[in-house]
């Protein structure tokens, strides 16, 4: 595991628990029908968004697209609201009208996530018109998976952000598949993303995914560059979904063949969340009694929070209407 | 001959058959070369026809779309596939702005550009905002797209067949609730003609008009208004362009009420359409005030219980049919069980 240094490597574990044990505990609640909505997984990822946020300033805006919750717990969003938001329940992020891939937590700077492919690349690089206009430090990050390079929009975005040296970063999370089509029916052999990315002009670096501070040290530097005028960046993070697409089962389990069960086994053993344990316990920062405490207390809030949002009051069907337009002054109702 | 199939099985048969008959068709778009393909729906085709006519597609919804143009301009056949009509949204400008525009803006010079989309709407367990959208009336606001629902097993093998026979393009909405519906469907290719109404249940007291997913409900409607000694009148739009409106307005003349029932939004919607065409060339014959039924004016949300009163369903239907005959409401209803699980 990388130095990544500058990295609090305790509250980047802390975080990474966090992490996996809501989407660990949402995951197997979502078995039991109550979660009526479509929900992607980010088991195995959380590496990319714990290590991204971690080099963060409270004012950078982030982004993210379908599979969000990593990024909006990584960026301080409540797990009693992302899972009160999972459950249609009033108290959720979005009060119930989003679901899974429509979260928002403006407070902790995360604006929002949206499910249509490529969209949130355009809104993070207009956060980044907004604060180069202003002449804040704030950069703005996007982070996405490896099927938004096929879109347009990402190359209409990225132009215009290099054209304008916007402070943004892309974050590609680069799990090797869209839903159930691996890169190479994708992409032409021999073309990589980072390749793409910097016929642009822009710098893009490739890195390892599942270790945090690899991640951490990366999106450190390329905030640094970014924030110094050096235009946006490109972040290519390896990595891989341990669950299907969208639900909580394994593909296995559910007679998939577009992946092997060996192909996951590997990646099990590339855990993030145990590499970053195993790292805090040889560099002497933690023993493992330590380590074992922090999952037991982060295990027990995450289910108590899990089972509150269960428990929260449904929107009132009264309320369908509300939030529809904005009041402005002067406007017929 | 005539089977019971399923929506979802009607729709394979009809693309096997017309991929057979003509070399010319191939099938593209995300996940239709999956083995769940499209809610089985492509699966018979790849496993017949193999991955030089049935292959996967990055997403690249608009270039695939001029793409298609490009490939029909030149000879071919293209079936483009969306797993959700929304992600069509991002194909629009090639959609309408050249394919639509083809045959006209070039005087009929330029040939012409047979692509046929197929694309599903979402509805329910919290598909959400961007997931759950009816785009007929945007696509059918446009001359020279043709825009066809297909309701019936026997119509969605029937519409995709004439689809894939048209000279140009059409876009045919599936709605995800449908797929599992069954009906009688003839095993022969028998084309389902686009721009023809069908009048599913004869009636005298009252006309209800309906497109996909709301013919479903209306024939629930249709049987819990006959145990009031209501005679409906069930016509299915099948095709929003061209709009049948010599079968709608026979229907009108002959009952005098009409009510219209379609899967998205009133405002500049199908069913602001169809009741104008009432009040322009049926006025005379109404006896009462057009009634329509469209989605709640708000986007659709998530929350279960927000859902369900989001929905249009046939109590709905019955309640509305009720008042415009001036009969008091209290009857009982059979809504279907909404029982489709996610994780989709
Ligand atoms: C414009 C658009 N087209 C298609 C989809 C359907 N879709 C949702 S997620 C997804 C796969 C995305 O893959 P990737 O970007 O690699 O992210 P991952 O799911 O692997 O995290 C697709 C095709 C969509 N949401 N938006």
């Amino acid at each position: 595991m990388d130095g990544g240094e500058g990295l609090d490597l305790t509250r980047a574990f802390q975080d990474l628990l966090r992490v996996r044990l809501t989407e660990e505990t949402l995951a197997s609640r979502y078995k039991e029908q109550e979660m009526r909505t479509p929900t992607h997984f980010g088991t195995g990822q959380e590496a990319v968004a714990v290590g991204v946020c971690q080099a963060l300033a409270p004012a950078d805006a982030v982004y993210s697209h379908h599979r969000s919750h990593n990024h909006y717990l990584a960026r301080g969003g409540s797990v009693y609201r992302l899972a009160a938001e999972i459950y249609g329940r009033e108290d959720g992020c979005s009060r119930g009208r989003g679901g899974s891939v429509h979260l928002t937590a403006r407070d902790s700077g995360f604006i929002i996530s949206s499910a249509i492919l490529g969209q949130t690349v355009a809104t993070a690089v207009g956060s980044a018109l907004a604060f180069a206009m202003d002449g804040t430090d704030a950069v703005a990050v996007s982070f996405f998976g490896d099927a938004t390079l096929e879109e347009g929009v990402f190359y209409e975005s990225l132009n215009f952000a290099a054209l304008h040296h916007l402070p943004v970063l892309l974050v590609c999370e680069n799990n090797l598949y869209s839903t159930e089509s691996p890169a190479d029916v994708r992409q032409p052999p021999g073309s990589s993303l980072c390749g793409r990315v910097r016929s642009f002009g822009v710098t893009a670096d490739q890195v390892d995914g599942n270790d945090v501070a690899a991640v951490f040290k990366a999106a450190a530097a390329a905030r640094l560059r970014a924030r110094a005028g050096g235009g946006p960046v490109f972040l290519e993070c390896m990595t891989y979904r341990w669950r299907e697409h969208v639900g909580p089962a394994f593909d296995h389990e559910s007679g998939r063949t577009y992946r092997s069960k060996a192909e996951l086994d590997l990646w099990l053993e590339r855990c993030p969340v145990r590499r970053a344990a195993a790292h805090l316990v040889r560099t002497g920062q933690a023993g493992v009694d330590d380590v074992n405490t922090m999952a037991d207390t982060t295990a027990t809030h995450v289910a108590a929070e899990i089972e509150r949002a269960r428990a929260a009051p449904w929107p009132s069907p009264d309320s369908l209407f509300d939030h529809v337009w904005r009041a402005t002054a002067g406007n017929v109702a | 001959m005539s089977r019971i199939l399923t929506y979802a099985e009607a729709i394979s048969e009809a693309t096997v058959q017309a991929m057979e008959r003509d070399p010319n068709i191939f099938i593209t778009g995300i996940a239709v070369d999956y083995p769940s393909g499209i809610f089985g729906t492509t699966t018979a085709a790849y496993q017949r026809f193999g991955s030089a006519r049935v292959f996967d597609a990055p997403a690249m919804e608009n270039a695939l779309t001029g793409i298609a143009i490009g490939a029909a301009a030149s000879g071919k056949r293209p079936l483009i596939v969306h797993p959700r009509n929304d992600f069509m949204f991002l194909a629009f400008d090639n959609l309408i702005n050249l394919a639509a525009k083809w045959s006209y803006m070039y005087g009929g010079q330029a040939g012409s550009v047979p692509i046929v989309v197929r694309a599903v709407i979402g509805k329910g367990w919290g598909q959400g905002a961007t997931h759950s959208q009816s785009l007929q009336a945007p696509l059918a606001h446009f001359p020279g797209l043709t825009v066809a629902m297909p309701a019936t097993p026997r119509d969605a093998k029937g519409l995709l067949l004439a689809a894939l026979q048209a000279d140009g393009p059409v876009v045919l909405l599936e709605h995800r609730a449908l797929y599992n519906v069954s009906g009688p469907v003839p095993s022969e290719p028998e084309p389902t003609p686009l721009g023809r109404a069908a009048v599913l249940r004869p009636g005298r007291d009252i006309t209800i008009v309906t497109t996909s997913l709301m013919t479903i409900e209306a024939e629930q409607a249709c049987k819990d208004l006959a145990r009031l000694g209501v005679e409906a009148e069930l016509v299915d739009l099948r095709s929003i362009r061209p709009l049948d409106s010599e079968t709608i307005l026979a229907s009108v003349r002959k009952t005098g009420r009409l009510l219209v029932a379609d899967t998205s939004w009133e405002l500049c919607g199908v069913t602001s359409e169809v009741a104008a065409l009432a009040a322009e060339q049926a006025f005379g014959f109404l006896k009462a005030p057009v009634r329509r039924i469209a989605l709640a004016d708000c986007p659709a949300p998530v929350s279960q219980v927000l859902e369900a009163s989001f929905y249009p369903r046939a109590s709905t239907l019955v309640r509305a049919a009720l008042s415009l005959l001036g009969k008091a409401d209290q009857v009982e209803t059979t809504d279907r069980p909404d029982d489709f699980k996610g994780p989709y």
